[in-house]
């Protein structure tokens, strides 16, 4: 090291400069495809044909509107919204703890002496195997099948929510309760304990705090994923706000986007709150 | 064992029964509104249980997934979706791209780099951040139609405003995090903060701000998946087509590239992550 290159107040030219350069354009040519095929023409929003009507539109969310007959409605739809993510979870949470139960691999007894035995293993991977094929179905396809089967209402929302996130719920239940200490339950089984009662006195314990905390996190994603819900016609807050957007009526979209802001920003509170609360 | 009065204690110890509540017990007011919560939103939505599970509705919803297991084959349609996918993949891969950029010019902002910094932008930028984050994709989609038109530019913008929230937030954290010591060098040589974050902080942060966006990219294309139910393009919009005319073998074709399409994009960011941090 020579210092007399590097003296105070000189500062150094940055030798990978060039390479860096030619590195970023690189990028550029090999991404410009993608911008291509998404049509990504940021210029269109500025042409007066979509300018016009989007400017009158956001000039329409001031003021919001706040008038009671309104606001009580938006408060009864917001209250859906809430409703229909409470009622699909606690159903999700009857379709993934059976489900979750059965796939435990710790709660085997086959297992206990050697390699599980074949019938329970195939059953535990056709377990996981709905689990995975319930979860990657979206919401908002399961809530589009049932609209267009049954109609219209909450009723669809609350199912769609129930299956995909008795899907994921199921999945991690099960990982959770194999990532957590395992001896207890091992040892309970071991001395001829049933699997319920292992499950409850080893197993649950161990790991309660983990599985509510991820609970309360997935319903406040239940939350805003039943607003979503709305678009497609399974009520709540979504369903209010697509009409709203249909009519090009700002004031009241603005109204509903400030309430669904700050009902996400309280339930993000209630959530860590409530995970903190656990430890 | 000595059965009896413990010998330790002078007179006998008294223990009142466990009271059945208590009202400092928080977990019992916790199972309470809980309780109070889940009976209030069963019982306020009128979920017409009956209609969904009548014998005819189960025998439509029955023969409506049996036609879902049965994918179209047809060559002229399988080449419509080609480029549909190809429109999916590149809206949520440009969406993240702009996100990942905004996300990091945000970010810096909203973040406090050394002890000294005033950091006067912190608290609005991450109030704007989050109001960026709790709006979910589908609902930008639907707000930007208005002004960008049917198709997937939409659902790209709608894309890069919620990541932009969600990849800002974590690359705050991930800035404010790192450690301090080479901007800390850089600064006593009275090099300016542009140049102090590009050689020391970003060097450092990187890995963990690409493992972030693989992730979110992850998520958009699921998300970009099902946007197109709204009009914006994509997978999405064919499946609200076909759908809407009850057309299931198509509907189960668009599900099933769905799937596939999920499914080599996850396989995809596994392998970067796994070339990463190797």
């Amino acid at each position: 090291m020579n210092g007399a290159a590097t003296t105070v107040g000189v500062q150094p030219r940055d030798p990978a400069w060039w390479g860096r350069v030619f590195w970023l354009l690189a990028a550029v040519v090999l991404l410009w495809p993608l911008f291509v095929l998404a049509e990504f023409k940021p210029w269109i929003l500025l042409s007066p044909g979509s300018l016009k009507p989007a400017l009158r539109f956001v000039a329409g969310f001031f003021p919001p509107r706040m008038d009671g007959e309104f606001l009580w409605l938006v408060a009864r739809e917001t209250w859906r919204t809430v409703a229909i993510a409470t009622a699909g979870l606690v159903l999700a949470m009857l379709v993934a703890i059976p489900l979750a139960l059965l796939s435990v691999r710790v709660l085997s007894i086959s297992a206990l002496a050697g390699p599980m035995a074949r019938l329970p293993a195939a059953m535990r991977i056709a377990v996981r195997a709905v689990l995975v094929l319930l979860r990657s179905v979206p919401e908002l396809i399961w809530a589009l099948v049932f609209v267009r089967v049954v109609g219209l209402g909450p009723t669809s929302g609350v199912l769609a929510i129930a299956l995909t996130y008795g899907g994921m719920l199921g999945k991690v239940y099960a990982e959770i309760l194999e990532s957590g200490e395992t001896h207890a339950t091992t040892a309970l089984l071991r001395n001829g304990s049933g699997r319920i009662q292992a499950f409850f006195y080893a197993l649950l314990p161990a790991s309660a705090a983990e599985l509510t905390s991820y609970t309360v996190y997935r319903w406040e994603c239940a939350i805003r994923s039943s607003a979503v819900l709305g678009f497609v016609g399974a009520g709540g807050l979504g369903q209010l706000m697509d009409s709203s957007m249909k009519m090009f009526n700002g004031g009241e979209v603005s109204t509903m986007l400030l309430v669904f802001v700050a009902l996400v920003a309280l339930t993000d509170r209630l959530s860590a709150w409530l995970r903190k609360a656990l430890g | 064992m000595k059965k009896g009065p413990n010998p330790l204690a002078a007179n006998e110890v008294y223990r009142l029964p466990l009271l059945l509540f208590d009202a400092r017990c928080r977990a019992c007011w916790l199972v309470l509104g809980l309780a109070v919560l889940v009976g209030l939103s069963f019982w306020s939505l009128d979920l017409q249980w009956a209609r969904f599970f009548a014998p005819d509705a189960v025998a439509r919803m029955g023969r409506f997934l049996a036609e879902l297991l049965a994918p179209s084959g047809d060559p002229k349609f399988l080449a419509k979706l080609l480029p549909a996918a190809l429109e999916t993949l590149a809206m949520s891969a440009v969406g993240t791209l702009l996100a990942a950029i905004f996300g990091l010019l945000l970010a810096l902002p909203a973040s406090r780099t050394w002890p000294g910094d005033r950091a006067l932008w912190r608290a609005p930028t991450r109030l704007l951040l989050n109001v960026l984050r709790s709006v979910p994709e589908l609902m930008w989609a639907a707000l930007l139609l208005i002004a960008a038109g049917l198709g997937p530019m939409a659902g790209t913008l709608a894309l890069a405003l919620h990541t932009t929230g969600v990849l800002g937030r974590l690359f705050a954290e991930a800035i404010e995090n790192a450690p301090e010591g080479p901007g800390f060098a850089l600064r006593l040589r009275g090099i300016g903060e542009g140049r102090v974050f590009l050689y020391a902080g970003l060097p450092q942060i990187l890995p963990q701000l690409l493992s972030y966006t693989l992730y979110r990219w992850e998520n958009n294309i699921r998300a970009a998946a099902i946007l197109g139910v709204v009009g914006a393009g994509g997978l999405g919009q064919m499946l609200a087509f076909h759908l809407g005319l009850f057309q299931m073998a198509e509907t189960s074709s668009v599900l099933a590239a769905m799937l596939v399409l999920v499914g080599l994009v996850d396989a995809a960011s596994f392998a970067a992550r796994r070339l990463m941090a190797r």
